[in-house]
């Protein structure tokens, strides 16, 4: 159960310094996988994450809870933050031999990489998820394509990446109540 | 059973994903503020995707807030520094500060429709009651000078596209500032009848020859706005702008008989 913390974001409008550190602290490791699963450089990524959190920062009073979950205006923020980050010059020449493609091999190399990592639990993430769930959850909610874009990249009908996304997220909290 | 399908649908997913079009996005808001169990639903949705996010994570980069707070810091000093030569600047300055009373407004006016919840926000935030009022008074004189802000907007670079009544409404007069740079529109509608039960208006931006429409928002909740300034994204080229009466929820395409206002963008 993740509830939103609208009085907190209410100060964050407000241009409550205190707020925005309790803010950071709930959203900002959460926001780095996100950007980090898209420019793949945690150099890069700590780059774009200190943008989106400026940006959060300067344009707080823009979100609007009726539009929906201040959880999806940051996520929004990033994803954009982070794909223009690899449109740059800079970037395609520093990444030119990027090979991993889903955010399923971050969680993968993680496990080989570090030992501090709780590999246990990362490796139910993996196991849990079938080949389409790791290519849905990556278009949709790391990359940010509509469902019409899965639907056409993925060649699935609308309906269909629908329910099995729906599927998919379901194993995920699964895991989680486990 | 009806609310069971509708939540096994996989549309709140892809709402939390930000992957539906924004009047769907709209229409789930509502749904989630009737019923506890969507609203409970979508909470799941997103710790689940919280941690799946925060497990891709190279680390936790709490070390980082300081850098971002000190980068905040020097912002403003320039900003400030700058003032006294730039008497531009002042009006940048003013206008931040009524955009976050503004904003401030916007949000308790959401946050008060739903008591209990900001009551266990607030306490979770450690905000005390007492400065709570203060900040509705505040935001509440504020508002009395929106007329003010809107001065601000026109001392900036800011386009001012009146929207004048048609035939349905003659007496209907709108006015959009429209901020190319962030692609923001802060419509005044007080000059707007209240629409009737189970309408509300839509905000068009078109383009001439050939007249295409876009719609850019719904003015939900128009009569519990108080201010009827409604803050809309717009990140077209528009030449004009015009406003219809449609059904809750909004319409695809205008419908030309319920045109309330228009106007056209000069020197576009």
């Amino acid at each position: 159960m993740q509830e939103q913390p609208d009085g907190l974001i209410a100060e964050l409008q407000a241009k409550n310094p205190k707020a925005f550190e309790r803010i950071y602290e709930r959203y900002s490791e959460s926001t780095f996988g996100v950007i980090y699963s898209v420019v793949r450089d945690q150099h890069i990524a700590e780059e774009v994450l200190q943008d989106v959190f400026l940006k959060i920062w300067e344009k707080a009073e823009s979100y609007n809870s009726s539009k929906g979950r201040f959880f999806t205006w940051v996520l929004n923020i990033a994803r954009n933050a982070a794909i223009d980050k690899t449109r740059s010059k800079a970037y395609k020449n520093k990444k030119k031999n990027l090979t991993a493609e889903y955010f399923v091999d971050i969680l993968e190399e993680k496990t080989n990489i570090s030992s501090k990592v709780d590999a246990i639990g990362i490796k139910k993430y993996i196991e849990a998820l079938k080949p389409y769930c790791k290519k849905i959850i990556d278009l949709l909610y790391f990359k940010g394509f509509t469902q019409s874009e899965a639907s056409e990249e993925l060649d699935m009908p609308l309906g269909t990446i629908k329910t099995r996304n729906r599927n998919c997220i379901n194993k995920l909290r699964e895991i989680l109540t486990e | 059973m009806e609310l069971e399908k509708y939540i096994s649908s996989g549309i709140l997913e892809l709402y939390v994903y930000g992957a539906l079009p924004e009047e769907e996005s709209l229409k789930v808001t509502q749904e989630l503020k009737q019923h506890p169990e969507i609203l409970k639903e979508v909470e799941e949705i997103e710790a689940a995707l919280t941690q799946l996010s925060i497990s891709v994570a190279p680390y936790n980069p709490e070390a980082l807030l300081y850098t971002i707070q000190q980068k905040i810091t020097e912002k403003q000093k320039a900003g400030v520094i700058e003032h006294p030569a730039k008497p531009r600047k002042t009006n940048l300055v003013l206008y931040i500060g009524w955009a976050a009373s503004i904003a401030l407004l916007i949000g308790l006016v959401s946050v008060i429709s739903d008591r209990n919840a900001l009551r266990e926000s607030l306490e979770a935030a450690n905000v005390k009651n007492t400065t709570l009022e203060q900040q509705i008074t505040d935001a509440r004189q504020s508002a009395e000078k929106n007329k003010q802000l809107l001065e601000v907007f026109r001392d900036k670079e800011i386009i001012t596209v009146p929207l004048g009544g048609q035939e349905v409404a003659p007496e209907a007069y709108a006015e959009v500032h429209w901020d190319e740079k962030t692609n923001q529109i802060y419509l005044d509608a007080k000059d707007l009848p209240t629409p009737p039960e189970g309408k509300e208006y839509q905000v068009w931006s078109l383009t001439l020859d050939p007249l295409t429409p876009t719609s850019i928002g719904l003015l939900s909740n128009f009569s519990e706005d108080e201010n009827k300034i409604f803050i809309l994204e717009n990140p077209n080229s528009s030449q004009a702008f015009g406003i219809t009466l449609e059904p809750k929820g909004g319409s695809k395409t205008p419908t030309m008989d319920q045109l309330y206002t228009l106007g056209i963008v000069q020197n576009s």
